[in-house]
């Protein structure tokens, strides 16, 4: 996020949601929002297929077609500077690129933009007003904007609405991504990405990397690694051989989970490090028991780029091991030796290597820890970004075509198939469907299906009904609701005995982001006799 | 503009609008409180936190009493305390006394009071409710029978949370928490967060997933990170034993700078995982299609032995790992560093697109 979650309730005037159910997947932000919303009459403006919770409360909802955001930015911004909306002083002084952008936006007047869309252009009307003249406006999204084939042009089309309305370097205002995970920011903070070391430097920049390697004494590669999505297509080809895999679990939550099992059973080998043995442990050759969050010392970062401690409360489980301690001993038996005496020893090297992380302590982060960057230790951490410039001085408009999703309904597919999660679990499972309350409460999936779509097919609410996509199909109950767009089916990704990804596409990714189109998937929906 | 007055003999000044329990208590008065609730829109309801201004006919609610220039204050003069005990009497009048198996014992403010002012029966016993609710949801116990009706549950829903799920069903001696038509939480908005048992003061609201275990006031408590979405909710983890046996809110802004308390039922409810006798307990090598429990040197000489082997025969790049968006900052450096230090290869990523 780009400014920090208590703004949500505090002081953004209108907050305008896409692709995210921001109540079932980041519940307590989702709080914020609607107390925001409830007790300082701010402005909401919902986008997403599914009529979500917060949609309720909302001044504008907009029931888009799967796929279709850049349309749907375009045709706001085309409406924000037709109407002498646009903050010119912020474009002038802050930015560059508005030409370009401006050009594509003028094919993009609110009528055409919701026809590609499915919604009134009354409402892309009202919205793009509404986002713009608010004295401060906050975007927020999930993967709900980023898990499609266009999932960059999508961010950064957010990002010229943010650039145009000059919501941005302000509290309240923002382009704020709603991270999904505990620690997915601190694990991109740290390097565990294929292309930059700690703090996004880039493994193909000279200068960082002889810094690596003078820090850690070894000569390092200059050539981008492979992202996850990549790994499991070159290992189908036989291209990646071993694969290491510490507390994830690639068979229920990668696209495609039968080419994911393939590519797997052709490994001349698999190491998986977890707590339990997942779906995807259960392939391994070798497995490393580690520990549960309540079992270790160390740091996470959250969405708004907090770090904050987390504190081991009890010992390990039987002869399981720290994380961190498996590492050293297994680094250093393939000759690079790594030692440590704890979690806060590592955290001091981290630092030394990390800009904005440089100014932080254990001592420091005792209590409400603090926002990044925070480069030395009398910096207070940083709340909201960009205030004055941004990291390459101007911000730059982007100027994006609407892009059709990769995968459309046809004769044979004829329906839009979504996925998400749910507010009862959490991603492939394998924490909260062992806690009892969780998995008594929701025990297994469901397909959502529109109530006009189900009684066309004679569909009732609780009949099991198969799901198929051109990558194979799956067996769930039906749930027929009113608050889903007619020819959309949406389903969560938790349930290994009824994956949702087995329906999804792995064949086509992101170009630049390589991230898969959870989103879209042409499927088709079976009464099973 | 500050104003004066003078609290138990002390004199001291305020911002103009401060109620007089904000100002009793930066005068060091102990004032007791049910409904009260700093986060919270005020109620003044349970009459517990009553004070006598001098010169006044009444005692007053002093949650709810603005502070004035020149009032002459008593926190605990006899007409107050005899007023406090009336209030507990007409409390206990419907409490199941179960103290002796309630979640709350030892941090429950009923029985702290009723030990403060040495109330041990109740004269106005008469006739007793059986409001338990018999509530098949896994999560939250709701045994109004010890309820006391401060409503801090129905306006914590509502105003932390925005679900909306509960309120005050019928009047008088027949008030009670109820959903609408008095049914189950199931079938109410209710999204099971527990902000409800998080600003109980008594015992009627509970945890399910960590009853029996251990009373809440007599585990250790340990702050933590939550492991579930980015939000980066803080709680306590309650220990016992050696043993995760729950969780609960601090709600001090500087140890809970994000939720200040406030969970989802993931946090509050999800934790019980790291108990599961699943738990990976030791390591496993697969010989023949089958695990097989291993020495920690045995798999992780066989894990070295096949990493060489391949980044020998296929080169660095032929390996790949998945690191983890789920554990901590430390552990994904080394991560990152193992793959790039020992192995070689820039391919390291983890779930960050999923």
């Amino acid at each position: 996020m780009t400014n920090s979650i208590n703004e949500l309730e505090n002081d953004a005037k209108c907050v305008f949601l896409i692709g995210t159910n921001t109540t079932e997947n980041h519940p307590v932000i989702g709080y914020k929002i609607r107390q925001n919303v409830l007790k300082n009459g701010a402005k909401l403006i919902v986008a997403d297929p599914r009529r979500i919770e917060l949609a309720e409360l909302a001044d504008v909802y907009l029931p888009f077609k799967p796929g279709t955001d850049v349309a749907l930015f375009n045709g706001m911004m085309n409406v924000i500077i037709s109407e002498g909306l646009a903050d010119r002083e912020f474009i002038e002084t802050r930015t560059e690129g508005y030409e370009a952008m401006a050009k594509v936006v003028e094919n993009y007047p609110p009528e055409a933009a919701a026809e590609i869309c499915g919604v009134d252009a009354a409402d892309i009307i009202k919205a793009a007003r509404l986002y713009a003249e608010s004295e401060a406006s906050s975007v927020c999204y999930a993967m709900g904007l980023t898990q499609h084939t266009t999932g960059t042009d999508n961010v950064k089309s957010c990002c010229n609405l943010a650039l145009l309305t000059g919501n941005l370097g302000k509290p309240g205002t923002g382009v704020n991504p709603l991270r999904g995970q505990n620690n997915v920011q601190g694990a991109c903070d740290m390097g565990a990405l294929p292309v930059v070391f700690t703090a996004y430097q880039a493994v193909t920049n000279d200068e960082a990397r002889e810094k690596f390697e003078k820090a850690w004494g070894v000569k390092l590669s200059g050539v981008n690694g492979l992202t996850l999505t990549k790994t499991i297509n070159k290992a189908y080809e036989g291209e990646v051989k071993g694969l290491i895999v510490i507390g994830e679990n690639p068979m229920v939550s990668d696209p495609d989970l039968h080419h994911v099992e393939e590519a797997l059973d052709k490994l001349d080998f698999l190491i998986v490090q977890d707590i339990f043995l997942t779906e995807t442990a259960q392939k391994a050759d070798i497995v490393l028991p580690g520990v549960s969050f309540v079992e270790k010392d160390g740091t996470f970062s959250n969405t708004e780029r907090r770090v904050q401690r987390v504190r081991k409360a009890v010992s390990n489980v039987g002869d399981s091991r720290q994380d961190w301690e498996i590492l050293c001993e297994l680094s250093t038996r393939l000759g690079y030796p790594m030692s440590y005496n704890s979690p806060e020893e590592i955290f001091e090297e981290i630092r030394t290597l990390t800009p904005s992380y440089a100014g932080m302590t254990y001592a420091r982060l005792e209590g409400k820890g603090l926002p990044w960057p925070c480069p030395n230790e009398d910096h207070p951490g940083t709340p909201f970004l960009h205030k004055e410039k941004f990291n390459r001085g101007l911000g730059l408009f982007h100027a994006i075509e609407y892009l059709e999703p990769a995968e459309l309904p046809d004769e044979e597919y004829p329906i839009i198939l979504t996925t998400g999660r749910s507010l009862y679990h959490y991603h492939t499972g394998t924490m909260t469907r062992k806690a009892k309350g969780l998995d008594e409460y929701m025990p297994e999936n469901v397909v959502q299906i529109n109530t006009e779509l189900a009684k066309d097919m004679n569909i009732i609410d609780g009949e099991v009904v198969r799901v198929a996509t051109r990558r194979g199909n799956i067996e769930l109950k039906a749930e027929v609701i009113d608050g889903i767009r007619e020819n959309v089916i949406f389903t969560y990704f938790h349930f290994a005995e009824a994956a949702a990804n087995v329906l999804t596409n792995a064949d086509v990714l992101d170009p630049v982001a390589g991230i898969p189109e959870y989103k879209v998937s042409a499927a088709r929906l079976e009464k099973i006799q | 503009m500050d104003i004066k007055l003078t609290i138990d003999g002390k004199e001291i000044e305020v911002p103009q609008g401060t109620m007089l329990l904000e100002a009793c208590r930066k005068a060091g008065a102990d004032i007791p409180t049910f409904c009260y609730d700093p986060d919270l829109k005020l109620a003044g309801s349970c009459r517990m936190c009553v004070v006598q201004p001098k010169g006044w006919r009444n005692l007053v609610a002093s949650c709810v009493t603005p502070a004035q220039n020149g009032m002459v204050i008593e926190t605990e003069s006899s007409d107050v305390v005899e007023a406090r005990k009336v209030v507990l009497e007409l409390m206990l009048a419907r409490h199941k006394l179960t103290c002796h198996t309630c979640e709350k014992d030892g941090e429950c403010n009923l029985q702290d009071y009723c030990y403060r002012y040495g109330v041990t029966e109740s004269r106005f016993a008469g006739k007793v409710h059986n409001l338990f609710k018999d509530d098949s949801n896994p999560f939250i116990e709701r045994d109004y029978d010890k309820c006391v009706m401060c409503t801090r549950c129905v306006r914590a829903c509502e105003e932390i949370t925005g679900a909306r799920a509960i309120n005050v069903m019928d009047r008088g001696h027949h008030a009670h928490i109820a959903t609408a038509y008095d049914g189950s939480l199931e079938d109410s908005p209710c999204v099971f967060c527990g902000q409800c048992i998080m600003v109980c003061p008594v015992g009627a609201l509970s945890s399910k997933i960590a009853a029996g275990q251990g009373k809440p006031a007599q585990n250790d408590k340990v702050m933590t990170t939550c492991t579930y979405c980015g939000t980066g909710c803080t709680f306590e983890l309650n220990v016992k034993n050696d043993k995760i046996v729950g969780v609960t809110s601090n709600r001090d802004a500087e140890w809970s700078p994000v939720n200040k308390g406030a969970l989802c039922v993931k946090g509050r409810f999800g934790w019980d995982f790291v108990n599961s006798p699943e738990r990976l307990t030791t390591p496993l090598i697969k010989e023949n299609g089958e695990f097989r429990p291993a020495s920690w040197d045995e798999a992780l000489d066989l894990a070295a032995d096949k990493i060489k082997a391949v980044k020998e025969q296929y080169g660095p790049d032929s390996i790949s790992m998945f690191s983890s968006a789920r554990i901590t900052n430390e552990e994904n450096y080394l991560a990152q560093k193992l793959m790039r230090a020992a192995i070689g290869s820039n391919n390291v990523d983890h779930c960050a697109r999923l």
